[in-house]
């Protein structure tokens, strides 16, 4: 049985628990501090010690009466794919598929190459850098925490690529991963994945008859691109693009055939020209 | 309506068809419990919103309003006025459950005949006399009603001439709110009230930090009423506290004019020098605090034990008397005056969210001594370390306390919806640090040591003060007292056996009862039963879940739930009702009434206690058993109907009356205290709040939460901004009178300028999270914010201010003047005279 997140980001109230209870659970430092003046969002983006990530997108009409206005706010998450570019691009066998339907990377086979971050359509996977006091976070602040950072998982495997486990560690104990625990609202609903999707299509139904005809459903079917379904979906009340999602993924692999044959003609067409400058020769 | 607390509970709001929220960032500062707001819109609930800004309650709302900041009272008042003049009001609730029909008294005049004063004014003393502000009585003493709402001075005729002038324009010309929205508004009120449905507002400190705080929620109070909607499920007005346990630091009575249960402390400025003559003056004849003596005598038991006894008055001589107004900001000025020695903080940070910051640390320069007890070092226990100080020159001996954390401590917290939990110890604490519990309880040991051969007779209360919380038998720290303890005293029990007492109807006036606070009385109820602890909860009202003041009651005055004859309003909104066979009142939660008084019970004229009221009187607290739409004399010192005044800076003049601000507000008119008199120059409205990410002190050094809102910012239109040059992200400067701040410009068109008669106002918002240590830091709003308060409960107004901005940076703080002038006339003393209203 697969399991994931049904992200319902009409119910988010961008409280960002989930990004605190994940970072606690497993010990992830801060991204540093650093306002951006991007609306309440100052953590960014996903990146290899920040595996939840709440957007927030103003779409402010400024009508009188305020009607028109809007504030989307949605928490991201590693999708967990059907068909997953980080795995399918690691060469060392390090991000494989658990016992869970997720994609889990082992940090202690992991060899920091970087392969999957490029690989990913989403942008999820980045590298984490060593402890060694990067800028983008310092022990100093795994110490003001009173955590010990040589007790964290991150310890031992600086330079490896980082993502969200589906809280692997907290599933093989039976407890529901850490930001759907936290939710407040219930915008971040775990389990069956099968058993979500219905949920799911049952809630935009619910949606769109009253009104809100914007609500659609990312992932939870085919997402095309040779991705196929999500385990981590959501439901958002615009274009996926609205939330810095793409509209169109695509798996790198797919375009493998495309690369052969675009090689396999540049070959040919340089066979041919070196052909004909030596045969001028 | 009678109690010091929300008389609904969180979990009820999804039982609500509409919900108002004003004066609340209710998703924002109370996420948690904006679950159940969700539960309702998920059911088809209206979610409504209005606040100055557009913040994350408004991206949840069905709609959303915007507001000047501090004009609620003329939005509430038009809500009331709409529903009188449109007879959309809950007729058959109003009538019975209400003081509606009362008679007001002749003499008795209204803001519309004194420009902005109710009659009694008393300009010399700037006070007013409550005299005339009563009903008309007969010639046996009963009140005076007609319950056809003809007479024209009955108190609905009253409110409906006082509200005449509160009409749709008015708001959308004060409070910025278009017409069209504010009658929209007005038909979901009432289309979601009355007899099958029911709508709950929410406020929190956007109403109560005002110079007429207490007028804004009794506002509230008018439209719910009117609405019927106090009282029954999904319906009252619930106020959301800003931490987790406000409710019980106001239950306990942190606040200065309370003892434990809102007991009123004893005053000398009334004649109470004895037992006898507390009662006189503060016992309601008629009602339930007709039991007040009960309270008292078992209250002083439980502090003086065998020493307090019948003869000597139950020690009542030791408690102390009030001689004026001691609470927080008189108090500062004392101190900055050099007339208070010692000084002790705990778990609250005045020198950064205080309001005149800096008036705080540099009242603390004059201290002999200042005790501090925090889990952080923080902006007030480094006061004398502050940017532009000379630690070289300041004499206080400052001692700094680690206190353990709450995960490190266990004993009740009591939370918004009165709800008693018990935590348990997680860890033990870190380091040195010790328990709240342990320090105090230590205090009260060495004190007693330190006095134990005294003779002297004031001495007495320390000696004669009940202070055994060891238990041998629990495990625990060396010397950590008991909190179960602690909790069984304030339960109380029986003085001969020990036993615990069940019920604060089983507690005495003789002596023969101890209890520390009489309505906790039922948490503790036997030897064994902790009912804190218990975690039972249901679909229904989850009866086993914690425990509620008062009697374990979720609803308060639910008795309004069922109509005068004790039949639930409709099937829907069933809740508690007579049940005929029984003989007593049943339904889903504890009656909030007499169990076996019937329905049909009649008042009995001249009785007193709980025989003056009918069967349907569901307001048991108050002297009438009717909610106090007019609010007779003595209760509140500014108003018996609330009346708009503009908060003390604003940029706007008063449209209602040519009283500008609440009369008897509090000023402090000096050097170090300078208030914002031009207009011209501070032009801009400032608003203050709280964000999800930040507490204080105690979630800046947490690297995960200061990541998510890492420096001090300023929320700004759009179009202010391009008129001030202000980028966002960059910095701005935001100035008073008293000071400056600089801040990150964040600019958004959430943020938007309101049309206010014809003038283009512009607000801006800083929230109140920051201070200069911590990961996330930044100025604080308390550095611009001069002192003022309301007259009632001593509230400072920080949430209604003017300013102005610029682009840039502040300039470095200069060495504080310390000497600053201050005229002698101008100078505080401790519990100083109050000069307005008697105590």
């Amino acid at each position: 049985m697969a399991t994931g997140f049904f992200t319902d980001t009409t119910l988010c109230i961008g409280c960002k628990a989930c990004e605190v209870a994940c970072k606690q659970w497993n010990e992830l430092p801060s991204d540093g501090f650093s306002f951006t003046g991007d609306s309440y969002d100052n953590t960014v983006e996903l990146s290899g010690t920040t595996w939840r990530h709440v957007a927030f997108v103003e779409q402010i009409a400024a009508t009188p009466d305020g009607v028109e206005d809007r504030w989307l706010m949605s928490s991201d998450v590693c999708k967990h794919c059907e068909n997953a570019g980080c795995l399918e691009a690691c060469p060392t066998g390090a991000i494989i598929r658990n016992e869970f339907g997720s994609v889990y990377i082992q940090p202690d086979v992991c060899n920091g190459c970087g392969y999957c971050v490029v690989s990913c359509p989403f942008g999820v996977v980045d590298l984490i850098d060593s402890l060694g006091g990067t800028a983008k976070y310092s022990t100093a602040n795994l110490q003001e925490s009173r955590l010990d950072a040589s007790k964290t998982a991150l310890a031992h495997t600086g330079g490896v690529a980082g993502k969200c486990t589906l809280c692997y560690d907290r599933q093989t104990l039976g407890m529901v991963p850490a930001c759907a625990k936290a939710c407040p609202t219930d915008s971040i609903q775990f389990g069956d994945v099968a058993t979500l999707r219905e949920r799911a299509k049952e809630r935009v139904t619910t949606l769109h008859a009253r009104g809100e005809t914007s609500a659609q459903l990312y992932g939870a079917d085919d997402i095309g691109g040779g991705i196929g379904t999500l385990n981590a979906f959501f439901l958002l009340k615009d274009r996926p693009s609205v939330y810095n999602l793409p509209e169109r993924p695509v798996l790198p692999s797919t375009r493998q055939p495309d690369g052969y044959a675009a090689a396999a003609v540049i070959a040919v067409g340089l066979a041919i020209a070196g052909w004909a400058i030596f045969r001028s020769a | 309506m009678g109690r010091g607390g929300a008389t609904a509970w969180v979990p009820d709001l999804a039982n609500a068809d509409c919900i108002l929220i004003q004066g609340s960032n209710f998703a924002e500062a109370h996420p948690v419990a904006f679950r159940f707001v969700m539960q309702a819109k998920e059911r088809g609930a209206t979610i409504i919103h209005i606040d100055p800004r557009f913040t994350r309650t408004s991206a949840l709302a069905d709609i959303f309003a915007p507001i000047r900041s501090g004009t609620d009272i003329v939005f509430l008042g038009a809500l009331v006025s709409w529903l009188i003049e449109n007879k959309r009001y809950f007729h058959e609730y109003v009538s019975a459950y209400t003081n509606a029909s009362f008679v007001v008294r002749q003499d008795f005049q209204d803001t519309d005949d004194l420009d902005g004063l109710f009659s009694g004014w008393d300009a010399a003393s700037g006070s007013y006399d409550t005299t005339s502000w009563d009903f008309e009585r007969d010639a046996q003493g009963q009140i005076v009603t007609d319950e056809t709402f003809e007479h024209p001075r009955c108190v609905l005729n009253v409110l409906r001439r006082h509200y005449a002038r509160y009409t749709p324009e008015m708001v959308e010309n004060t409070c910025g709110i278009p017409v069209a929205t504010f009658t929209h508004i007005a038909e979901i009120l009432a289309a979601n009230s009355g007899r099958e449905r029911t709508t709950a507002f929410a406020y929190a400190v956007g109403w109560t930090q005002h110079s007429s705080g207490v007028q804004f929620v009794r506002c509230s109070a008018l439209v719910q009423l009117l609405l019927g909607n106090i009282g029954r499920p999904g319906g009252g007005i619930m106020a959301l506290r800003g931490h987790a346990d406000i409710q019980g630091a106001t239950d306990i009575a942190t606040l200065y004019d309370l003892l434990p249960g809102y007991l009123p402390m004893p005053s000398a400025l009334r004649t109470e020098s004895t037992l006898a003559e507390y009662l006189a003056s503060n016992q309601k004849k008629t009602g339930w605090w007709a039991n007040m003596p009960k309270y008292v005598v078992s209250q002083l038991k439980a502090f003086y034990g065998k020493a307090a006894t019948p003869e000597n008055d139950f020690c009542f001589s030791y408690l102390p008397q009030l001689i004026g107004d001691h609470s927080m900001l008189p108090t500062t000025f004392a101190m900055k005056d050099g007339n208070v020695r010692g000084y002790f903080v705990i778990g609250q940070n005045p020198g950064a969210s205080g309001q005149n910051a800096e008036l705080v640390r540099s009242a603390m320069e004059r201290l002999e001594w200042f005790v501090n007890i925090d889990s952080f070092e923080n902006e007030t226990s480094s006061f004398w370390n502050r940017e532009g100080a000379d630690p070289s020159t300041i004499a206080t001996e400052c001692f700094f306390l680690p206190a353990a954390t709450v995960l490190e401590k266990e004993g009740t917290m009591t939370q918004t919806s009165r709800m008693l939990q018990w935590h348990d110890k997680a860890l033990e604490p870190a380091g040195t640090s010790k328990t709240d519990l342990w320090y105090f309880y230590e205090l009260g040991k060495r004190l007693k040591a330190l006095y134990a051969d005294s003779s002297d007779e004031k001495d007495r209360p320390i000696l004669d003060m009940t202070w055994e919380y060891d238990d041998p038998d629990e495990p625990g720290e060396p010397g950590e007292p008991s909190a179960r303890k602690v909790l069984q005293e304030i339960n109380g029990y029986v003085t001969a056996t020990g036993e615990q007492v069940a019920s604060f109807a089983d507690l005495k006036d003789d002596g023969s009862t101890a209890s520390g606070v009489w309505i906790y009385t039922g948490v503790f109820p036997d030897a064994t039963t902790n009912r804190a602890r218990s975690r039972v909860g249901d679909d229904s009202t989850s009866l086993g879940w914690g425990w509620a003041w008062p009697a374990n009651r979720r609803t308060l005055y639910n008795r309004a739930s069922a109509d005068p004859l004790g039949r639930p309003w409709s099937e829907r909104k069933k809740y508690v009702w007579w049940d005929e066979t029984k003989g007593e009142w049943t339904g889903v939660d504890v009656p909030d009434f007499p169990k076996t008084k019937a329905p049909d019970t009649p008042a009995i004229a001249g009785a007193s206690g709980m025989d003056a009221h009918s069967g349907a009187d569901p307001f048991i607290m108050l002297a009438q058993g009717r909610a106090q739409l007019f609010v007779p004399a003595g209760e509140l010192k500014d108003a018996p109907i609330p009346a708009h005044y503009e908060p003390l800076q604003s940029p706007i003049h008063n449209a209602l009356y040519a009283q500008e601000v609440n009369p008897m507000m509090r000023q402090w008119r000096r050097p170090d205290n300078r208030y914002n008199d031009s207009p011209h120059d501070y032009p801009y409205v400032l608003t203050t709040y709280r964000i999800t990410e930040m507490s204080g002190i105690m979630t800046r050094y947490i690297p995960w939460l200061a990541e998510l809102q890492p420096e001090a910012f300023c929320e700004l239109d759009p179009e202010l901004a391009v008129e001030k040059g202000i980028r966002n992200g960059e910095y701005m400067v935001i100035s008073t009178a008293l000071g400056e701040m600089e801040a990150k410009a964040l600019v958004s068109g959430r943020m938007r300028p309101l049309r206010i008669n014809g003038k283009r106002v512009h607000q801006i918002g800083i929230p109140y999270n920051y201070g200069r240590m911590g990961f996330a830091r930044g100025d604080s709003p308390g550095e611009l914010i001069a002192l003022s308060m309301d007259p009632n409960v001593s509230i400072h107004e920080s949430k209604s201010l003017t300013c102005n901005i610029r682009a840039g940076r502040r300039a470095p703080l200069a060495t504080p003047d310390i000497e600053m002038a201050v005229p002698a006339q101008m100078r505080t003393t401790i519990g100083e005279s109050v000069a307005h209203g008697a105590q």
